[in-house]
């Protein structure tokens, strides 16, 4: 080294202000002057490595002394790529032209040094051909390598390696140690693992961790074998002979049974049907459940209206002097039984929550089918029973003893009687043509007390102008004609001479409670005539008591001698049958008057519907002059109210629209009020307290009208 | 008349072969559905292995496996006697073709 040293110094000397080394490539003029061009290489060697070295400077001791001048004097050089030592002027013979000539391409190639190198790359052919030679595979090479590696690292390892150095081989890379021992081994090394990638065994990393181990857990379960049995049978040639000849026996007894059988396929039929009956049974046994899950699901749905039935009292009764409310509760519709009017309403005489409503139409050109409902309390959401009909229905009635049994009047003017314990949907009996049906629509029927033979009869009444009793007598319905309306005019000259008395239009009656025989009619005329089933013809007495059609006639529940009637003409008028000349109160609605009921719990009280849609309630012990509660119940205007109906037991009435709602209220407490004497103590309850109150009224209004009349 | 009685005798045999080629359940407790499915299978199999009962036998119990789930014991054979012990209600023995009976159980 320090021999090479003293020339870079040297050039150092020479050309240590050479910018040579500042970044670009030096161009140095290959071979040319041995050492000062190695010089420069150096230096700018030396300049490249700077960074690394030492700062001081050594010199060496032959270096040139220069003066400080001499130092910082400039040379200038140019380096080129040309060849200094290249002839500028070749000259060879052409033969082509015959001549000497320059050559202009002069070659300033010079190599300095060059060294064989001892790899050769793997797919070269020379490689090939050494593989083929030594018949080895990669791994050869791969040892030989490791094998060259080892033998450097132990020259250079020290002396005593040295000396073993001439036997080859021997160094594995694993144990360079094992150096002497096995000589001869290297003729063939053993490959480490053949056709392995070789790797570099330095260049890894180990990582390691510990995870979590579950905990283990044990579960099991005992579970009870399928139940066994045990079966035994011996089986050969005679047990099957025997057991098919039995078998053939059997068939032979079955087909002769089977002649019979066929026989009786009739009465198989028969079992059918009544299978079938059965399962219809089995239908109904599940709509027993069913009905009364509806309810239980009506009951949730309409709780706080089942609440206020029961426990609501308006409690602002208390701040009004006399008057009261209805409060709306249910209200019953049925959409097939939609925009057809109520023709009526009435309740249930034996179960208080249920009632009948028809439906059928008051407009004459608009007659359209009908229907019988039944609803409940209990279910608001659907009839309990249902029986449409053809003609529109008029008017209802249950028998009180028979509750099952429905009487009803049609529009074509005949009657029937339903049984709603039967299943079917048609009339148990139904008037025809021959049997005396009414030639207009039937507008009232009335069940009446059992005729002598105990058997059920009721009346009817139609424009028709007759009052006919029907009686029930096993599978026929005969009828009687109780009474033929006539007018008092002067019998009409037919076109043929015959004489027509013009007859009575009949719209409403009510037989008296206690007088059999006793009963009013009224007409279309606006008549009311009281007459006796004794007389045929003839009647007691008539009222000219309305100037319009009269829609109800209806005897006090207490007071035997006083009725109630109301009409189209507005007003509600009550009588006393013994005294013809007028009727006792008279109430003008300021509409047309659909229905009147008395209370059955008063006799003073009694509601009326009108048909611009409101209720009307007196209590004649309240106020005789106006109604002490007057309220609108409908939702739509124009909406007519057509039925009203008092409930025996319960403080509700239920009123009947011509758009076929059916709404029920609740009477406020004022509108049911005990009357209290001075004291505070209630009167004494009963019929007769009842009547003496009515008669107390009838005292006050009499007397005065008498003293008119005697004027 | 010996001849004659063998030959009557002979074709009360075919007769009885003929007539008494369906199956005839003995003894079942399986349910009606199983019973004529398994009944038919057998029926199947005997018709199938006429001649090798024991082919016969190894169809009806591996189809049975296959069906109703494994450990199923079929037996086909013209005499025999038997105890075995049986899973309820899978049980069916039977007569066949005259000459054939034929065990069929589930015991696992």
């Amino acid at each position: 080294m320090p021999p090479k040293a003293a020339p870079k110094q040297k050039a150092g000397g020479t050309g240590s202000n050479l910018k040579v080394g500042k970044g670009r490539a030096p161009r140095i003029n290959a071979p040319a002057k041995g050492k000062d061009d190695d010089a420069t290489t150096e230096a700018g060697d030396g300049v490249g490595e700077e960074w690394m070295q030492a700062k001081t400077l050594i010199k060496p001791d032959d270096q040139l002394e220069l003066t400080e001048q001499e130092l910082k004097e400039e040379f200038t050089r140019i380096l080129t790529a040309n060849n200094p030592h290249a002839p500028q002027n070749i000259v060879r013979y052409n033969f082509k032209e015959g001549t000497f000539k320059q050559t202009s391409h002069v070659d300033q190639l010079a190599i300095h040094f060059s060294l064989e190198g001892n790899m050769i790359h793997k797919d070269s052919d020379e490689a090939r051909r050494q593989k083929a030679k030594y018949g080895a595979s990669e791994s050869y090479y791969q040892s030989w390598m490791w094998k060259a590696l080892s033998e450097q690292a132990i020259s250079e390892s020290g002396e005593e390696k040295k000396d073993e150095g001439e036997v080859e081989g021997d160094a594995k890379p694993e144990e360079g140690e094992q150096d002497g021992e096995k000589g001869d081994d290297s003729a063939t090394p053993a490959p480490p693992k053949s056709d392995q990638k070789l790797t570099n065994q330095f260049n890894f990393s180990e990582r390691a961790s510990q995870t979590y181990n579950n905990p283990y857990r044990e579960r099991g379960s005992q579970t009870e074998p399928p139940p066994r049995a045990t079966f035994s049978s011996t089986a050969n040639q005679w047990e099957i002979y025997d057991a098919y000849m039995e078998d053939l026996e059997k068939q032979e007894k079955a087909k002769e049974s089977k002649k019979q059988t066929s026989r009786k396929d009739e009465e198989k039929s028969k079992k059918k049907l009544t299978a079938l009956e059965t399962q219809s049974d089995d239908l109904s046994r599940i709509s027993h459940a069913a009905k009364i899950i509806e309810r239980m699901v009506n009951q949730n749905t309409y709780d706080d209206v089942a609440q206020d039935f029961k426990y609501w009292e308006d409690v602002s009764d208390e701040y009004r002097d006399h008057e009261g409310t209805c409060l709306p509760l249910w209200k019953f519709s049925y959409d097939k039984a939609k925009r057809l009017a109520v023709t009526s309403v009435c309740w249930n005489p034996k179960y208080r929550d249920l009632f009948a409503v028809t439906h059928g139409s008051y407009d004459f050109m608009k007659q359209t089918r009908g229907m019988i409902l039944f609803y409940t309390l209990k279910n608001p959401s659907y009839p309990e029973y249902i029986y449409p009909t053809e003609s529109g229905v008029m008017c209802v009635d249950l028998h009180p003893e028979h509750p099952y049994l429905i009487a009803a009047g049609f529009y074509d003017g005949s009657v029937a009687v339903y049984n709603v314990t039967l299943k079917t949907l048609t009339p148990l009996y139904q008037s025809t043509a021959k049997t005396g049906k009414h030639t207009d629509p039937v507008w009232q029927v009335a069940w009446q007390k059992d005729d002598l033979d105990n058997n059920l009869n009721f009346t009817s009444i139609s424009s028709d102008g007759r009052v006919v009793a029907w009686t029930l007598v096993k599978n026929e319905l005969t009828f009687t004609d109780v009474i033929q309306l006539t007018l008092d005019e002067v019998p009409q000259e037919g076109p043929d001479g015959t004489q027509l008395a013009p007859l009575g239009c009949g719209t409403c009656f009510d037989f008296h409670k206690q007088t059999d025989h006793l009963f009013l009619v009224g007409t279309e005329e606006g008549k009311i005539h009281k007459c006796s089933k004794a007389y045929n013809s003839q009647f007691l007495d008539t009222f000219d008591a309305h100037h319009m059609a009269v829609y109800k006639v209806m005897w006090n529940h207490f007071h035997p001698k006083i009725f109630i009637s109301c009409s189209a003409d507005w007003t509600v008028k009550i009588w006393d049958h013994t005294y013809t000349n007028g009727p006792m109160f008279t109430f003008d609605l300021g509409s047309s008057v659909g229905d009147v009921a008395w209370a059955p719990y008063s006799s003073t009280v009694f509601a009326a519907v009108t048909a611009d849609g409101k209720v009307h309630v007196f209590d004649l012990n309240v106020n005789k002059y106006e109604p002490i509660c007057e309220q609108a119940v409908v939702q739509k205007k124009k909406t007519k109210l057509t039925h009203i109906a008092f409930n025996s037991t319960h403080p509700i009435i239920i009123v009947g629209d011509d758009r076929g709602y059916v709404t029920s209220l609740k009477l406020s407490p004022n509108l049911r009020k005990v009357p209290k004497d001075k004291k505070g103590a209630e009167l004494s309850k009963g019929p007769e307290a009842e009547i003496a109150k009515m008669d107390k009224l009838l005292s006050l209004v009499r007397e005065p009208s008498n003293k008119d009349e005697k004027n | 008349m010996e001849d004659q009685q063998e030959g009557k005798k002979e074709e009360k045999e075919t007769d009885y072969r003929r007539l008494q080629s369906y199956p005839l359940i003995r003894h079942s407790d399986m349910n009606e559905e199983m019973r004529t499915e398994t009944m038919e299978l057998c029926v199947t199999a005997c018709e199938k292995f006429s001649n090798n009962n024991e082919t016969a036998a190894k169809m009806i119990k591996e189809t049975m496996d296959k069906k109703f789930g494994a450990s199923w014991h079929a037996v086909v054979g013209e005499g025999y006697g038997f105890e075995i012990a049986h899973e309820v209600k899978n049980l069916l023995y039977m007569f066949f073709g005259g000459n054939l009976a034929i065990t069929v159980w589930k015991c696992s």
